[in-house]
Formats: C-alpha cells, structure tokens, sequence
C-alpha cells in the first residue's frame, strides 16, 4: 500500500506550506523577471546600483583600513616609546639593587610600578606590570591599580620577550577589571639589572582607536548608503529621461499601427531624443502618404471599377438584347447567317462573363471586396447550386451525387459567395469529369464545414496543383474547350474562401481524378484549425503516393508532394498540418 | 386588345437601350412608354399611369434612387430597377428605396421579361379570406381580396410585394419559410439565390406592421433557416 500524506498530518502540512510557498515565491519570480524583462529603467537602475555599490563598499573598506593602520601605527610607536623611558626608569631605579636577595627589591619593584603606572598620563584602564623572571621570593606578578590576576600579559607575547627579544607588541582583547573584554595594545620588553631580570609590560586599551574606526565606519557606512540612494535616483532620472521619450514612441508607434495616422511624438529640443522623435514623426508622415495614396488609388480603383462596370455594362445589355432577339428570329435565316447569330450570341456571353469576373479580380486585388454574411443553411445553397448546373451534367452525362447531413449546417458565411465558389467547383469537375460522376460531399464539425467536389476525370498532374488557382491558366491549353469558362474563376473562388477565413484546397492524381475541399468556419473570425473532410478521397486508393515520407521514390522528378495544395496561404505539407 | 396590354414605364437616358428595351417589351406583348431624365419621370409616371416601372438607377437630373422614392411615396406600382451594380450597398439602397425586384446589367430579355411578368402577375382570382397574423397584442388583420391591412382597425399601407409577402407568411403559421421558399412564392423565382431581396422587403415590411421593428412580433426570424408569422 502507498501512503500517501493527509494534509492533518504534520509533514503533510509542513509539505503544503512548503508548496504554498513554492508556489508564492515562483509567483513573484516570475513577476519579477517579466517586470525585469519589460522595464528598461529597470535593469539600467539595477545595473548602476549594482556597479556603484561594489564601488562604494571598496572604497569603504580601503578607508576604514588606512585609517585604522594610522590610528594603530601612531598609537604604537607612543607606546614603544614610553616602554623606552619605562625600561630606562626601571633600570635606573634598580641600579641600586645589588642582588637577587635584597630585601628592599620587592619595596622598590612595587614603588617603580606604581610610578610607572602614575607616569603614563592615560587616565583609564592604563594598566602596567612587572614580572620578575626566576626570582620566587618575590611575588610573580607587580601590576600597580588592578588586580594582579586579571592583567594577564598574552602568551604569545610572554614568550617572545622569553626568547630574548629586546622588544615586542601584541593587539588581544582582554579585560583589566570585571568589564567586558575590549581591544588593547600589549608592548613589553626586559629590563635587566643585577638584581635579575624583569619584564616589563604596559597594557593601552585602544578605545579610542575603536570608536574613531567604528565613528569612520559608520560615517562612511551612511555616506555610502547616501551616495548609493543618490546614484540610484540619478541612474532612475537619466534612464527616465531616455526611456520615456522610447516609451512615447512605443505607444505612438502602437497608436499608429492601430490605424491613428495622425499621431506624432513631441519633439523638444535638438539632442538625439529629438532627433529619434524627428525622425518618428518623418517615418510616420511617409507612412501615413503612403497609406492615404493606397487609398486613394483603392478609391480610384474602386470608382473606375465602378465606371467601367456602368458604362461597359450599359452597352452591353443592348448588344445583349439585340442578339437574343436576332438570334430567336434564327430559324428563318441561311445557314451561314443562323451560326454568325449563335456565335454572337454565345461570345456576347462569354464576353459577360469574362467583364464580370475582372471587375470581381480587381475588386479585390483593389481591397474593395467586403463580405456580406448571415446565418445560411448550407445544405441549401448546395442543393441549389446542383440543382442549377443539373442541366450542364445531363449535357456531358455526368451524374451528380451529393451527400448532405441530415441536420442544418448553419454558418455565417456570404451565401452569394459560396454559391459563386460551389458554381465554379462543380462546373469544373463536370467540365473536367469527362462524362464519370462527380461527387458533392458538405460535413461540418463544432468549428468547421468542409464541401469536397470529387471528379474522375483526368486529374492533375504532378505540380498543377499549384497553378490550378492561377489566373487565366488552363488544365491542358492543347485541349478543346467545353464551356468555355473564362479562367479566372478558381482564382476569384479562392479569393472568396480567403475572405471567409477559409480554405479552398485540391487534390489531383493523373487518371484517378481530383478532389476540391472548400473549408468555412462557421462563426466570423474564427480561424481554421482542421477540416471535417480529408483533402484526398479515399476511393482514391493507395495508388498515388500519400505523402513524400511514406513514398519519395514514387514520385516523378521534380515533384516535391504534387498532390495535395495546402491551405490557401502557402503553406505546405500534408493535409493534417495545414496552417490558412 | 390596347386595353389589355400592360403598360410600362422605362426610365433609362440611355437611347440604344431604352429602344432596345422598347423592341423586347413591344415583342412581349407589353405596351412601353419612355422617359430619360429623372426629372420629368415623376410628371410622365402621374400622365400614363403605369402598371410598372423600370427605372434604371443611374439617371441624369434626379438619381434614380429619388426617382424611387418620389413614385413610391404615391403609389404601389411596381418598381423593377436596372442597376450596373451588384455590389450588396448598390442592391439593398435600391430596395430600401422602393424598388420590389432588380435586374442586374446585362440581362437578357428573357430573364427582364421573366421579371416584369411576375411583377405584373397578381392574385386576380383571389377567393374572399380574411387572415390574421402577430400574437394578440400585436394583431394584424389581413383582408386578401380587398388588398388591405389593419391593424386596431386603422389601415397600414402596404404595397402589393409586401402585402403578397405577408399574405404568403399568414396563410401557413406553422410554417418556416426559407428565404429561397419565400423567393419562389412571392416573386415567381425559382434557383435564386439572391436573398438580399427577402431580407430587405422583410425589413420593409417589419418597419409598416410591427409596432418595435426592433423587436418583430408579427414577423419572426428563424436564425440560419428563414422567416415565420409570429402567432399567439
């Protein structure tokens, strides 16, 4: 059995503190780094706060440490030499001891200490002792004001001066009294006589040296502390006085992009933030005469579009007109006459066709095109659409087989459009179906409703179907046309599934047919993610190469994955990772 | 047999098409009288009384928009424009103009003639029914041979589109009518796909009989299939 730790259970809480804390401390990490990652002033405040305070500590520290080797060299050699005076006087009060067993030795050793003691001028804590070395008769230790047990000379010094050494000097924290310890300067040095040897030791507390190094240090600490503020706030200032002309420009540029073409930066003065804000507003101003000449040729384009479209249209409904009524008086004509008629009848079609579709390309190649979208069942512009090229199928022999769901396929989409674009489909592939069925197949899903158009026909070869949406490019230009289309409606269809955010993709093998997928989302501006049908049919077999990891030697030269077209941006690759 | 004849009103400055048109309607049986400027159309239209007009939208003088709007606010003659544009803006102003069908240029004769004739062909023979449509507050009655409406007894004019639109609704309340449906029954279309004309000529007729447009009792959408009656 595992165990698993309760939450009651005291490791079990510790362990959720310990997660609530992860959790908080990833929190505000992560808010810190993003904040450190956005905030130029930032990271230029931290830097110099950073750099100034390695500053600031050095030259602290280099400070604090001249000014205590002075105060402890001066107060060194004061002591050296009082030792000096101290041994001479010593000798010389001793110069009249004649052995180690005079009696007056011990009177006259205490007497010179307490002189000794009184002479140094120090008021507190001065503290001298003698020692007299291998004389037991005399007490060890001669230390005038204090106790004799508390002024205890270091070790290491005591056997310096053992060694011979004529004088030495130790810094130790002892106390004389009952009082904490504090730092003294220890100097001592022997003093020989007749009477023997004597070692004479002068204790000086350093407390004055103390509190002058930790006055330093704390001036130096706050002057530090101050100075490190100060640098912080003048970085800030500096880095602000920079960041917020970019910070400005940041939002203007947002602004601008944002369609607010006139908005400019302010420009002050003549340094380079003015010249940055100078160059802004240029960069602005060519933009926004760019954009309103766009405009303007868009207007243009429209208008033109618009004129030509009236004043071509015009005319041409009265040559329409007059070729209908000529050409249902036809019966009666001679032969000759009777086809000119037929044929002027049919190119003045043709002619329509073709004017409509190049105001419907340079629509759009001039912006112009706006969708018109409502709630539409799809199911019904397939039916009508199929129901309105029945009688083209029944010329070729074509069959037309649709498969539509049983329930409403609702989109948002222009129905006139996809109309326009199914029309184009299914015209092709009866065009193109050489006679064999054409299969019409409408899915959806939660986001997507996908029309394939499948024919048997010739198919395409490897990389037509690239080119199938080109303007004006033909199948097989040796090839007799049928209905004449006028070879740009695959283009202005995959223009109309590009305005609904949509796909309109082919697949093609020769011999095995090919299949048109048109892709809608059924909700305005949503983008496409997947298809509810695959582009290749799977009646299609496994004749035709899937895709060029499964089969690259299958394919013809030259032919990198010839089949399947992505989505109607030109992405490539197999159908499951198309990306609009 | 002059008597019989329809008359129509074409108002196109176009000389060639406006005689072609002449050539196509007289061969129809139907009996043209012309007008080109959009000024002197609205005086033309009071002296010949026309069963409908044909107004082309792009007029010298008046545009032919105001031309719709001035026949309109007189009459319930219907209007079939010949428009160059059929960009959705150029399309529904027309409609909302007045205008009950459009013709997009170029057209062939048959497709002009199929129009004006459906325009033309009205319940002649309709028996006496009297219907109701709207929940009962906001009740409208229907009298289908007397060609009128009321509402609380006070009468809304309707023209004869919008009130064929309407009696189309009333006769089937239970009934969901698609757009392509309603095209078929109320403007003779079969295969069309233009459902701009439905949807404008609904607005048109929410704006007359319901008393919130906004909120539509008498005529009620049906998100992704079409239009119903609104019943109690």
């Amino acid at each position: 059995m595992r165990r698993r730790a309760r939450p009651d259970a005291p490791d079990g809480r510790v362990r959720l503190v310990y997660q609530r804390f992860r959790r908080a401390a990833g929190w505000l990490s992560a808010r810190v780094l993003a904040r450190w990652r956005r905030s130029l002033q930032l990271r230029v405040v931290t830097s110099a706060l950073l750099a100034s305070s390695v500053m600031t500590v050095a030259l602290g520290l280099f400070v604090v440490h001249r000014v205590t080797d002075g105060l402890v060299v001066a107060e060194k050699e004061q002591a050296l030499e009082q030792l000096a005076s101290g041994v001479t006087y010593l000798g010389d009060e001793l110069s009249s001891i004649k052995g180690q067993d005079d009696p007056e030795l011990d009177s006259v050793l205490r007497q010179a200490a307490r002189n000794l003691s009184d002479r140094g001028s120090r008021a507190t804590d001065f503290a001298v002792a003698v020692l007299p070395t291998g004389n037991r008769r005399l007490s060890p230790k001669y230390v005038p004001r204090y106790s004799p047990d508390d002024v205890r000379p270091p070790a290491q010094l005591t056997g310096l001066i053992a060694t011979g050494e004529q004088r030495g000097y130790q810094f130790t924290r002892t106390s004389l009294d009952d009082r904490p310890a504090r730092p003294f300067l220890v100097v001592g040095a022997p003093v020989d006589t007749q009477a023997g040897r004597f070692d004479l030791y002068y204790f000086v507390p350093l407390d004055d040296q103390v509190a002058t190094v930790s006055l330093v240090q704390n001036s130096l600490t706050a002057i530090g502390a101050l100075l490190l503020l100060l640098l912080a706030a003048i970085a800030g200032i500096v880095a602000r006085q920079v960041v917020t002309p970019v910070r400005v420009a940041a939002r203007t540029a947002e602004r601008l992009s944002a369609g607010l073409l006139e908005e400019r930066m302010v420009v002050r003065g003549e340094d380079e933030l003015a010249r940055l804000a100078h160059s802004f507003n240029q960069m602005a101003a060519n933009l926004q005469r760019q954009i309103v000449q766009l405009e303007n040729l868009s207007r243009l384009q429209q208008r033109f579009t618009s004129d030509v479209s009236h004043e071509l249209r015009t005319p041409l409904t009265t040559v329409r007109m007059a070729a209908d009524v000529i050409h249902a008086a036809s019966d009666t004509f001679p032969p000759a006459l009777a086809r000119s008629t037929e044929l002027l009848s049919n190119e003045v079609d043709r002619f329509e066709s073709l004017l409509n579709d190049l105001l419907e390309i340079s629509r759009y190649d001039a912006g112009a095109a706006v969708l018109d979208p409502e709630d539409t069942d799809v199911r019904t512009i397939v039916t009508r659409t199929v129901d309105g090229l029945a009688q083209l199928a029944e010329r070729t022999g074509s069959e037309l087989e649709v498969v539509l769901p049983d329930e409403p396929v609702v989109a948002e989409v222009d129905p006139r459009r996809v109309e326009r674009i199914l029309r184009n489909l299914v015209g092709n592939a009866i065009e193109h179906g050489e006679g064999r069925p054409v299969k019409i197949t409408l899915a959806s899903d939660a986001d997507a409703l996908a029309i394939t158009v499948r024919d048997y026909g010739v198919g395409l070869r490897p990389g037509e179907a690239q080119a199938v949406f080109d303007r004006f490019w033909r199948a097989d230009p040796s090839r007799a046309r049928q209905t004449g289309g006028t070879g740009l409606g695959l283009s202005i269809s995959r223009e109309d599934a590009r305005l609904h955010d949509g796909w309109l993709q082919v697949w093609g093998w020769p011999a095995l047919g090919a299949q048109f997928r048109l892709t809608l989302p059924l909700r305005r501006g949503e983008r496409l993610a997947a298809a509810p049908l695959p582009l290749a049919p799977a009646d299609a077999g496994s004749r035709y190469p899937r895709a060029i990891e499964a089969a690259p030697r299958a394919l013809p030269a030259g032919a990198a994955h010839p089949a399947l077209t992505p989505g109607p941006a030109d992405a490539a690759g197999t159908e499951e990772e198309q990306d609009a | 047999m002059w008597g019989m004849r329809a008359r129509v009103l074409v108002v196109d400055d176009d000389p060639a098409l406006a005689e072609m048109l002449g050539i196509v309607l007289r061969g129809e049986g139907f009996a043209p009288s012309f007008v080109a400027d959009g000024e002197a159309a609205l005086t033309v239209f009071r002296e010949t009384r026309p069963d409908l007009v044909l107004l082309d939208l792009m007029l010298p003088g008046m545009s032919g928009l105001d031309v719709c709007r001035a026949v309109r606010a007189e009459s319930g003659v219907p209007i079939v424009m010949l428009t160059a544009k059929s960009d959705t803006v150029d399309v529904v102003l027309g409609l909302e103009s007045g205008a009950d069908d459009y013709v997009v240029k170029p057209f062939k004769p048959k497709e002009l003639v199929a129009r004006v004739r459906a325009r033309l062909r009205r319940g002649e023979e309709a028996p006496p029914e009297t219907l109701t449509i709207g929940p009962p507050q906001a009740q409208v009655q229907i009298d289908v041979p007397g060609h009128s409406v009321t509402r609380d007894g006070s009468p809304i004019a309707l023209t004869p589109l919008e009130f064929d639109l309407l009696v189309a609704l009333a006769r089937k309340p239970r009934q969901v009518f698609t757009r392509e449906v309603l095209l078929e029954q109320v403007w003779g279309y079969r295969h069309a796909a233009d459902t701009r004309l439905v949807n404008v000529h609904v607005q048109r007729l929410r704006a007359k009989v319901e008393r919130d447009p906004e909120h539509p009792e008498v005529v009620l959408t049906v998100r992704g299939v079409g239009y119903k009656a609104g019943t109690g």
